[in-house]
């Protein structure tokens, strides 16, 4: 009787909720705007949330040992699992271009570009504890160095390649030299204002960057110097290897490039973990006056993780640019610097696997969504979902939210949550995700 | 012979209060001297500003002949001197190993070896549980593991922050003995803070009691438990 109650009572909120944001809608009809009510869409949502409060409470009578129990288990399953999923999703990474679809191969670009930068993030904010909101920066940094080089002094992608991240470790520890003081919620707010900052400039410094009309006509990567353009004379990929020119080679290429980007952002976060400054990073994200204690230049170390963290943004940046031949400030907005945070969070801080694995489901997984519910509206032509089927895709994202907070409830420490340890004398024993104390901003 | 270690003069401030107000204090070569007090007497700060953490407003600390009073914290650290500061402050989500290697930051990694062999001989505790997380110690272990952390640097002076803070009677005497075994085997030299009056003084060479930032007495550790006005302030209570 009590859950009866306390499912109508949700279901009361969710109707206060939902009757403004599904309930209502303008259409724009003769005499400018009007408002449509639809009372069965909203009812469809409001029976969802009643039912599924049910579904929760009827499961709330299991106690916390068991679910404990049940989490453990769980996660000792995905560390043995998690030795398959690596090999698995190298192997798939590969070989994806060999679809030949371009759908598929942009949208792996795409992951793995958050893939990257998600583990450039993971650098500063998994590894060493520093909460920076406003990574977005260093990738707005890098991808203006690359853009502005190339169109300016006429130099390529690979020579511009590192420069762009050289760049970007410069602003990194420009932004960490004042934030040093700062930890938690301080640092922040100053790295989102940081983010800001970057952004405004650019959309500013009109004679630079050429403000909010953006940077064009960026150069495309050659393979060893070859471009890959589609008149297939002497010099290009197509020349050189006798085959047709098509777009779908640099689409290829492109991918294959931001693929060993990526690997080469894991191995060296990986690198690290095991030597000293990594070891100094994961110290300080724990105890910083202990570190200081122990005779470790807390300054440098800061430094350090900001400018090698938004080295690979840098990189990321740069390559963003090639591959759009096209960037301007609206790409680099704090939207950005919130998803690379939430795949960092959602994967399990400082997981590599955990980054790759929410960056594929935050990113790829909301494509498939979209077309997921285009699929699903086509189904319904019945006149009782009338409206609602056509714009089904558009409430993506509040689906998207809702899974986030599910998976925020069911598991808090993230997708891959436990730490293995950088020195092991005899085997590697995982860490438990439950005891594992919640990250410290 | 130069003490290695002598603070003259030293007065420290947090913000606008004046938690230390002209510390004179030396301590020799392979002594274990302790610190005495009540809580807020300044013992820690007095410690931390060793550290350089916070700075002394004046006054000279001089170790090994060298006025170290305005240099940052992590170069003081790197003169050999450890400090297990108070309340441990170990690293909770690393294992036992990875905290102990971070101890040996500073030294440089030609002898980790020989340090793990001596930490665990000190506390063979601590090897069984070596590739478990640091936080799921109990306190003892802990505590072991904070001093074992410190010890990795090969240091010549050891700084203690209250090492019996929290803990049975029993792992008290067996830190203590620990503490002792090394003064003894390597001559290791020791500054002690303690609000374990009793314990602290008998395992002392001298001591120092500090009231309100000012160093009120001095002497060995013998000779300050005999006191009446010590046994008053800090050992009425029927100690073992």
């Amino acid at each position: 009787m009590t859950a009866l109650r306390d499912a109508f009572l949700s279901a009361l909120v969710a109707l206060g909720l939902f009757a403004p944001l599904v309930g209502l809608v303008t259409t724009s009809g003769e005499h400018g705007l009007s408002l449509e009510l639809r009372p069965i869409a909203t009812a469809i949502v409001v029976g969802l949330v009643f039912f599924g409060r049910l579904v929760v409470l009827s499961r709330r009578g299991r106690t916390r040992t068991e679910t404990t129990q049940a989490n453990r288990a769980l996660a000792e399953r995905v560390t043995r699992a998690g030795k398959y999923v690596t090999p698995i999703l190298l192997v798939a990474a590969v070989a994806l271009p060999f679809t030949g679809s371009r759908y598929y191969i942009d949208l792996g670009t795409l992951v793995l570009t958050y893939i990257m930068l998600g583990w450039g993030l993971n650098i500063v904010v998994g590894l060493a504890g520093l909460l920076d909101l406003g990574y977005v920066a260093f990738y707005a940094v890098g991808a203006y160095s690359f853009a502005l080089l190339a169109t300016t002094f006429g130099l390529g992608f690979w020579t511009c390649l590192p420069l762009a991240g050289i760049f970007a470790a410069f602003a990194g520890i420009m932004l960490g030299f004042p934030v040093l003081r700062l930890r938690g919620d301080y640092l922040a707010i100053v790295t989102l204002a940081f983010g800001e900052i970057i952004r405004v400039v650019l959309i500013n410094w009109v004679s630079l960057t050429n403000g909010p009309n953006g940077i064009t006509g960026i150069p495309r990567p050659t393979l060893f110097g070859l471009a890959f353009s589609m008149d297939g004379g002497p010099g290009t990929f197509a020349d050189f290897f006798n085959v047709e020119p098509a777009v779908i080679q640099r689409i290829i290429f492109l991918y294959y490039v931001i693929l060993g980007l990526a690997l080469l952002t894991n191995w060296v976060s990986l690198r690290l973990r095991r030597m000293p400054l990594g070891r100094a990073w994961e110290a300080l994200r724990e105890d910083e006056v202990a570190c200081r204690s122990l005779g470790i230049n807390v300054r440098n170390t800061k430094l350090t993780a900001f400018g090698i963290g938004a080295m690979f943004g840098g990189f990321a940046g740069a390559f963003f640019a090639t591959r759009q031949a096209f960037i301007s400030p609206e790409s680099f907005t704090f939207i950005e610097s919130a998803t690379v945070l939430a795949i960092v969070v959602l994967g399990g801080l400082g997981s590599q696997l955990g980054v790759a694995l929410a960056a594929i489901v935050m990113v790829g997984g909301l494509e498939t969504l979209r077309d997921f519910l285009s699929f699903l509206g086509d189904q319904m032509d019945s006149p009782l979902f009338s409206g609602i089927a056509s714009e089904l895709p558009l409430y993506r994202m509040l689906i998207f939210g809702l899974a986030l907070v599910v998976m925020m409830v069911l598991r808090p420490r993230g997708l891959v949550s436990g730490r293995t340890p950088s020195v092991a004398l005899h085997k590697v024993k995982d860490i438990a995700p439950d005891l594992v104390a919640q990250g410290r901003g | 012979m130069t003490a290695l270690l002598s603070l003259s003069g030293v007065t420290a401030f947090y913000g606008a209060i004046q938690a230390l107000r002209g510390i004179d204090l030396t301590v020799e070569k392979g002594e274990i001297v302790t610190l005495i007090g009540a809580n807020g007497a300044g013992k820690s700060t007095l410690m931390m500003t060793i550290c350089g953490s916070p700075r002394a407003r004046s006054g000279q600390i001089i170790h090994e002949g060298q006025d170290i009073t305005q240099w940052p914290t992590h170069l003081i650290m790197r003169r050999r001197i450890a400090q297990a500061p108070e309340g441990r402050r170990i690293f909770n989500r690393m294992t036992v190993h990875e905290n102990l290697l971070m101890g040996a930051e500073v030294a440089g990694r030609a002898d980790t070896a020989d340090g793990l062999e001596q930490v665990f001989t000190l506390f063979p505790r601590l090897k069984e549980r070596i590739s478990q997380r640091g936080g799921t110690l109990s306190g003892g272990e802990q505590q072991m593991l904070a001093i074992g952390r410190a010890l990795m640097s090969r240091p010549t002076l050891l700084l203690l922050d209250e090492p019996s803070l929290g803990l049975a009677p029993l792992v008290v005497r067996q830190i203590f003995g620990a503490i002792r075994d090394l003064n003894r085997t390597t001559g290791l030299t020791v500054l002690l803070v303690e609000q374990n009056a009793y314990q602290a003084l008998r395992l002392a060479h001298r001591g120092y009691v500090l009231v309100n930032g000012s160093i009120t007495m001095a002497g060995t550790g013998s000779e300050l438990l005999a006191r009446p006005e010590i046994r008053a302030a800090y050992l009425e209570g029927g100690h073992t």
